[in-house]
């Protein structure tokens, strides 16, 4: 569904992604891992368009899309286009950006009624569901700043889902998190995989990795440098890089 | 001649008057600069120069000079040029642009202060950037800005007295021509300081609570519950250029 073919990205004179080629298979769950400054979470913003990227091509669905080569020439995707694919797209990040000023549900109606136009009924009647589907039925007229952090990073998950999108990209969402409310997160995400989501999710819970993932990608210096399935990743890691990065991050 | 408490009630219909077209004046000059206000500061952010350039110079000329000086301009200099303004149009207009570019400036602050992760969580779930204006980031900036405009707004008020050299009869011309002809000085000016006094403690006293109450997101309970203070007319936060 999503493919990445030789993706370059530098900021100034540093490359923050080499030569990236990464294919994700309609529900599919691929997660990433990798030290911080590895790139992979610039990755995540690369296909959602909140960063640029210099060369190589991102097809959806078979199409080019955002900026490509054409005729030896750079073309980039009009801001409508972008929109329109970022509203395929759901993205959820590590500091869930909830709007402060609207209640959960009015967040998780954003989308419908903001970018698809539903009536407004229509619109909470959906963003109800969706919060009831994360555990937060209750919670629907909290404020963001009246929900733990992980109530909120349920909010983020549902607003995202509102636009029924058809991947999801996750940005560390668990990272922010004590570590009481990890779980609580971890659970709509597993939940959706078991629906068949297509999802990207970087993160450092190896746990949920081993678990959830079809396939772990290992990035390191802007580069994947190992991709595999849970069980051959996490058991039979053939990179040294790798090796002593799961060495490092499971010895806690 | 010493203060007078028997002449006050000769003289407070006049000053009171006088008060009335400072209030006026303020509201007035107010209404229009927060107008004016709104495009500068989107032109001083955009990445067209187009815009960004001339909002950039209309700005810093304005903060860069003496409001005095460009009410003088207005009044006394656009005369020479053929463009002749009369006391109440060259006071209000003057005084508008002036505060327009401080107010731009206020506003500029407070859509800069709006986290940029709130943006990109609207973009990413594909609003056009006009509606992210409208729907995400003006509420919070609206938030934001209100108190800094509060206390734009109560140094505004004093300097309407500015107005007077544009014979305009705010309520220091009306003190300076009583003062010409009765030679209370004290008294007036005493009975003036009073006035300005009465207008702009409880305007800064609510602007302080406003800002308390803002301060907070909507729900909050780790509300601040600060100690109240005597708020100062002149407070502080008053930022001006």
């Amino acid at each position: 569904m999503i493919r990445l073919e030789g993706v370059d990205k530098r900021f100034g004179t540093l490359e923050v992604l080499r030569n990236i080629n990464l294919e994700i298979a309609r529900g599919e769950v691929v997660v990433v891992i990798g030290p911080s400054g590895s790139g992979k979470s610039t990755l995540l913003r690369v296909l959602n368009h909140l960063e640029d990227f210099d060369s190589g091509t991102i097809y959806l669905d078979g199409k080019p899309v955002f900026a490509y080569t054409e005729n030896g020439r750079r073309v980039r995707d009009p801001e409508s286009r972008i929109r329109g694919i970022r509203s395929r797209v759901g993205m959820v990040s590590q500091r869930f950006n909830l709007f402060p000023h609207l209640n959960a549900l009015d967040n998780v109606a954003c989308g419908p009624l903001h970018v698809l136009g539903s009536p407004r009924p229509a619109a909470e009647a959906k963003a109800q569901a969706l919060l009831e589907r994360v555990g937060l039925g209750e919670k629907i007229r909290a404020y963001p700043a009246q929900l733990s952090g992980g109530q909120q990073q349920r909010v983020a998950i549902a607003r995202a889902l509102a636009m029924d999108p058809e991947a999801m990209l996750f940005d560390e969402v668990t990272s922010a998190l004590d570590p009481e409310l990890v779980g609580e997160v971890l659970r709509v995400m597993k939940s959706l995989a078991a629906d068949g989501m297509t999802m990207a999710v970087v993160t450092h819970e190896m746990g949920f990795a081993r678990e959830v993932a079809d396939r772990v990608v290992m990035m390191d210096h802007g580069e994947i440098i190992e991709v595999g399935t849970p069980a051959e990743f996490f058991d039979r890691p053939t990179q040294p890089r790798t090796q002593s990065f799961l060495q490092a991050v499971i010895r806690h | 001649m010493g203060f007078q408490w028997g002449a006050i009630p000769g003289m407070l219909p006049i000053l009171l008057h006088g008060l009335m077209i400072t209030v006026l004046a303020t509201i007035a000059i107010m209404a229009i600069s927060m107008t004016i206000a709104l495009p500068v500061a989107f032109g001083r952010m955009s990445r067209n120069p187009l815009f960004r350039i001339p909002a950039t110079i209309y700005v810093q000329v304005l903060r860069g000079t003496p409001v005095l000086l460009q009410l003088f301009y207005l009044y006394y200099v656009l005369p020479f040029a053929g463009i002749r303004l009369d006391p109440w149009p060259a006071g209000v207009i003057g005084m508008s642009l002036a505060y327009s570019a401080y107010l731009s400036e206020v506003y500029r602050a407070g859509i800069e202060a709006v986290d940029r992760g709130q943006t990109e969580a609207a973009l990413s779930i594909g609003m056009t950037r006009a509606r992210i204006m409208r729907v995400v980031v003006l509420p919070q900036a609206f938030r934001i800005v209100i108190p800094p405009i509060g206390n734009i707004f109560v140094g505004l008020f004093k300097d309407t007295s500015l107005l007077s050299i544009l014979t305009i009869r705010e309520v220091m011309f009306e003190g300076q021509l009583l003062a010409a002809t009765t030679f209370q000085h004290i008294t007036i000016f005493t009975v003036i300081a009073i006035l300005y006094l009465a207008v702009c403690w409880p305007s800064a006293a609510i602007v302080d609570r406003l800002e308390r109450r803002l301060k907070r997101a909507p729900g909050d309970p780790h509300a601040v519950a600060t100690r109240r203070r005597w708020a100062l007319p002149f407070s502080a936060r008053e930022a001006r250029p």
